[in-house]
């Protein structure tokens, strides 16, 4: 692994108002790492992913990507850069307008110099990754949650991006879909030498897909290691965190 | 406590009244910056715009795509045509209607097709076509606008790295710009036909020489006013409904309010700016 991070964040600090959202968060990731971000519902892990885009303005800090700080660049240099990352939020977040051929038409259409032949193909060849060919011509309103998350992830992976964020891949969905999702994650890396960053709270869907965990809690970083190190970890929230989901676990066998 | 029939009675008169005023100067106040704050977004949005739109051009892109701006024309132009010619046909049926039978009193109905000619080229056609695209058109760009904002559809395009204000706002904004002035024309074309119906049907005036005296009658300023207000009123109704909708907060309850208050702060804008540039226009060419 180079020692080169793709990605780093420093000191990322955001405030509304009186409240702290993030306070004070410093991460990296490695090309290829799948870095998981978990924490507890509103802890601001979404949060941290708006600002790793500069959808929302930190308060403070920088967000340094491939030596370039994101906060400080101008709008053109920002757009540029954003091509270099796909995101895939929460609720998919796709045009409702649009069908999904023409959701993942989008970013080349505007973005690049391809030809309608060209893009085209990309089309076919993003909805195979995501075993949805049959759905090109169907509107978002007639996808499940699971299959809307997977063009979600198409659309992120049209531009090529080096490096993608997983906003909750897995809320909401069956295991099956959470499985098919994971194993998406895990096939970008190896087939695509995609980096990832997953924010996520299902512990399971963590430990399946994880080269490396961070547990955010009140804005800031308490734990960044390996998953056996997560296991072992002595924080008590990151404790609780663990007991909740083996009992769930034994419940389940 | 205070006795009402006691010298003090006076005092607490006094302080109400300084109350109350001191609530009026306030409630004055927070409303004079809530206006200003309003007006200062609608620069930022206007100057964002077109920011992103240069920052295409000189990237040598197409700031937005054409059949983007065509279905948008489409939409304001052509299917805002029945609405607006059936509204002035019978504004201008029931003017010509009304002012003829005053003037006839007088024996001056022949004034009627100067009256109708001017009133819906200076004023009526370009007023009632900016009320009607406020409500039709400004309440679906800002629901639709609200409804992606809501969906996170807004961010999605941001974070894809396509300028979302270009994108979505100016075939809009343009559509609305371009479309505003032709619609008016037709409607005041449609009013002045709406005025040569009755008048011919109860004020025996014919059709030639309604047509001829409406001809005469009209000076070209008359027609430039219109067309500049008309000009004017879609620039509005286009930014105010896009501000809107792009500030929506709250989900569905946040879509129906910024819609109603779309609707209100744009037929409202188009009311204000159409008296101003009336006393400009008195003024500069009287």
């Amino acid at each position: 692994m180079s020692d080169k991070p793709l990605l780093q964040m420093q000191g990322i600090k955001l405030k509304f108002g009186e409240k702290t959202i993030l306070d004070g968060v410093d991460l990296s990731v490695q090309p290829k790492e799948i870095l998981v971000i978990m924490g507890l519902s509103g802890g601001g892990k979404s949060t941290l992913l708006s600002v790793l885009l500069r959808l929302l303005e930190p308060t403070a800090g920088k967000v340094i990507f491939k030596d370039k700080d994101l906060i400080q660049l101008h709008r053109r240099e920002l757009n540029q850069t954003r091509t270099h990352i796909g995101m895939v939020f929460q609720n998919a977040a796709l045009v409702s307008s649009m069908t999904v051929g023409e959701n993942l038409a989008l970013p080349l259409r505007e973005l690049s110099d391809k030809k309608p032949d060209e893009i085209e193909k990309a089309i076919k060849e993003r909805l195979d990754l995501v075993d949805l060919a049959d759905a090109k011509d169907k509107l978002p309103d007639e996808l499940s949650g699971g299959m809307k998350k997977r063009v979600g992830l198409a659309r992120a992976l049209m531009l090529e991006p080096e490096l993608v964020l997983f906003d909750e891949p897995s809320a909401g969905l069956d295991p099956i879909a959470t499985e098919r999702i994971d194993d998406l994650i895990l096939e970008l890396r190896d087939k695509h030498n995609v980096t990832s960053i997953v924010v996520t709270h299902e512990m399971e869907s963590a430990f399946a897909v994880a080269s490396r965990m961070a547990f955010l809690d009140k804005g800031k970083i308490i734990f960044d290691g390996t998953p056996d190190e997560f296991k072992k970890s002595d924080n008590d929230v990151i404790k609780k965190f663990l007991e909740s989901y083996l009992a769930h676990e034994k419940e389940k066998d | 406590m205070l006795n009402r029939d006691g010298p003090n009675h006076y005092v607490r008169e006094n302080l109400d009244l300084f109350e109350s005023g001191f609530v009026m100067i306030t409630k004055i106040g927070s409303l004079t910056i809530a206006f200003l704050q309003e007006l200062s977004s609608l620069y930022w949005l206007a100057r964002d715009t077109a920011a992103e739109i240069k920052d295409r051009l000189v990237a040598t892109r197409s700031p937005f795509r054409l059949a983007d701006f065509f279905y948008q024309t489409h939409r304001v132009g052509v299917g805002s045509i029945p609405m607006v010619v059936m509204l002035s046909v019978f504004v201008g049926l029931t003017m010509a209607l009304l002012t003829g039978y005053q003037l006839e009193k007088y024996g001056m109905s022949t004034l009627v097709p100067s009256v109708v000619g001017i009133a819906f080229t200076r004023e009526m056609g370009p007023l009632f076509t900016g009320i009607v695209l406020a409500s039709r058109i400004g309440a679906a760009f800002t629901a639709e606008l609200g409804a992606m904002i809501a969906g996170g559809e807004v961010d999605a395009l941001e974070a894809m790295g396509i300028g979302p204000l270009r994108y979505l706002v100016t075939p809009r904004w343009l559509a609305i710009f371009c479309m505003t002035p032709c619609l008016s024309v037709a409607a005041t074309l449609a009013g002045i036909c709406g005025g040569a119906f009755i008048s011919n049907l109860l004020l025996q005036l014919g059709y030639s020489h309604f047509f001829d005296e409406v001809m005469s009658n009209l000076l070209v300023k008359d027609i430039l006013s219109g067309v500049f207000k008309s000009f004017v009123f879609g620039a509005l109704i286009g930014l105010i409904s896009c501000y809107k909708g792009l500030s929506v907060k709250g989900g569905a309850v946040g879509v129906g309010i910024a819609t109603t208050s779309s609707v209100v702060t744009a037929i409202s804008c188009v009311i204000a700016s159409d008296s101003l540039i009336n006393i400009f226009l008195v003024i500069l060419f009287p």
